[in-house]
């Protein structure tokens, strides 16, 4: 569903991403896993438009993403989530889900004089349900950035759901969160499988993804340097010397 | 009523909607500096309409501030490109080129300004300031609202969730233009005369200071924000040439103290909830 051919990109001299290609299939769990500065954030701004790709084609369900404009991406289906939290701040909880509903509602001039719709008490109770689901449904009067830190990951994942995306990019979900919370976060993300979606993720520390993703690539340095399931990343040779590469630091 | 306070008053009403316009382009996380020069279009199109052609004062009014909004739309195309400060000083030139130009510009008047639109009353100019209030209060309340806000938290943000960012932009601006535009026309019909000098820099800043002082995250701060400035100007009046000073101290005790403005959002929700409290029990 998502093709991703010759990319890659510049900063200057800096190359933060060389020559990558892989395709992400419709309902898996794809994992980008790769130490600090390898790229991973950098692919994640090209797909939603955030910053030009230097060279290179994204394709999703045969749209050409690169040279579209971050709205349009997120309207074909795309939906993310941010590596250092990006919630809207002076809105409560249940604001930050019904605003993300904004492109499939009636959100222009119109919303005005229509307040009260049957329509709008829809996509109410579906803001309600998706809060519910992420176990969060008794905060929702509260002011986002008033949550504890895991709570709110799981907002703007919430957020990121509201779009009713095909494919949802989730940025370091698991940062900064401890085991219990890790494990949970994990099965939360499964049952949004499970719901059809597709959901590429990025992840530093590889054992955290190594039991619900499908399949997975490894980026070090920009560069693309093992493909597979869990099982061919965790024996392969190339992986192990980069992870450890970084240690010795 | 004195007639010195009736003037008071209706200049007030001019006050609000000029804080108003600024409140819409605020909306959108930018400050313009230039509301004057729309507000200035506005009065200058309408009182060469009704003076000149006869027209009744409703479309004139009207199609000045059709065509302060029109300018408007043109301008932020490529002023709307630019962030922070750089928009600030993009729109405090609009506002110096179009002052400039209505004191050279011969048909309406020039140096000399331009006399005889007559016929805006205080009612009329409440009238207006009634219906932007409500449109304000129902843009609050709605889902274009919401993407205003979202918006103004995060930009970028607000894109990946599908919000179109320029579009906002410009439709807000649009809508602060419109609003400098009517104030202007209100302004003319009910002084029966303008000058370029009416236009001066001064009161953009003016009108955005009632919005700071007022509060940014609500129409009602704008709101409050005209009302204190125009009252403020009488109640001081004792002093003299000391008000200024005055005007100067307390913005900078609010900028230490409460640098988002007097009503904050959460302020507003409050008596929202207040409010309705009182109507459940009034009606079991
Ligand atoms: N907008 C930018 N301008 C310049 N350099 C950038 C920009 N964004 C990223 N970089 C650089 O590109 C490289 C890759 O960064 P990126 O954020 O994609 O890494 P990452 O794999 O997400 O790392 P981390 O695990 O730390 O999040 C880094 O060297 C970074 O400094
Ligand atoms: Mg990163």
């Amino acid at each position: 569903m998502l093709e991703i051919a010759h990319i890659s990109k510049h900063f200057g001299g800096l190359k933060a991403l060389e020559e990558i290609t892989f395709h992400v299939k419709e309902k898996q769990i794809y994992g980008l896993i790769g130490p600090n500065g390898a790229g991973k954030t950098t692919l994640f701004n090209l797909i939603t438009g955030f910053l030009p790709a230097t060279v290179g084609s994204i394709q999703f369900l045969g749209n050409e993403l690169t040279g579209l404009k971050a709205h349009k991406i997120a309207k074909l289906g795309i939906a993310r989530t941010f590596q250092n939290i990006r919630l809207f701040g002076t809105m409560t909880v249940k604001e930050n889900i019904l605003v993300a509903q904004n492109i499939r509602a009636r959100s222009g001039v119109t919303s005005l004089v229509q307040l009260f719709s049957a329509k709008e008490r829809g996509f109410e109770e579906e803001a309600d349900d998706l809060l519910r689901r992420m176990g969060l449904w008794e905060k929702r009067k509260e002011q986002s950035l008033s949550l504890a830190y895991g709570e709110q990951r799981r907002l703007e994942i919430a957020r990121a759901l509201a779009l009713e995306p095909r494919l949802l990019l989730l940025d370091e979900p698991a940062a900064g969160m401890n085991e219990a919370e890790t494990e949970d976060l994990l099965d939360r993300i499964s049952e949004i499988r499970n719901t059809g979606k597709t959901v590429f993720l990025i992840e530093h520390d590889m054992n955290v993804v190594m039991g619900i993703c499908d399949y997975i690539s490894v980026l070090n340095f920009g560069e693309l340097i093992a493909q597979g399931t869990p099982d061919e990343i965790q024996a392969s040779e190339a992986v192990i010397e980069a992870y450890l590469g970084r240690e010795e630091e | 009523m004195s007639v010195y306070t009736q003037g008071v008053i209706a200049l007030m009403g001019v006050n609000i909607l000029m804080a108003l316009s600024v409140y819409a382009i605020v909306m959108a996380d930018q400050v313009s500096l230039g509301n004057a020069g729309f507000m200035a279009i506005g009065a200058y199109t309408s009182a060469y309409l009704s003076v000149k052609l006869g027209m009744p004062i409703f479309p004139a009014l009207l199609i000045g501030a059709l065509a302060a909004s029109f300018i408007g739309l043109l301008i932020g195309i490529p002023l709307l490109r630019l962030e922070g400060l750089y928009f600030v000083m993009g729109t405090f030139g609009f506002g110096e080129v179009v002052r400039t130009f209505f004191m050279i510009f011969e048909p309406t008047g020039g140096a000399y300004g331009f006399r005889g639109p007559v016929g805006a009353t205080m009612p009329m100019i409440y009238g207006w300031v009634l219906v932007l209030i409500i449109l304000f209060w129902l843009l609050s309340r709605s889902r274009l609202g919401r993407s205003l806000d979202a918006l103004r938290d995060d930009a970028e943000v607000a894109s990946s969730i599908g919000l179109n960012v320029t579009l906002l932009k410009l439709g807000v601006f649009w809508l602060g233009s419109f609003t400098a535009g009517i104030a202007g026309g209100l302004y003319a019909h009910y002084m029966f005369y303008i000058e370029s000098g009416n236009f001066h820099i001064l009161v953009s800043a003016m009108a955005i200071l009632c919005v700071i002082l007022g509060g940014m995250y609500t129409f009602w701060g704008a709101l409050l924000g005209g009302v204190i400035f125009s009252i403020l100007p009488e109640v001081l009046r004792f002093m003299g040439g000391w008000r200024l000073s005055v005007y100067g101290s307390v913005l900078v005790l609010m900028m230490i103290f409460r640098p988002s403005g007097i009503i904050s959002r959460h302020m507003v929700r409050n008596a929202g909830e207040w409010v309705g409290g009182i109507f459940r029990k009034a009606s079991s």
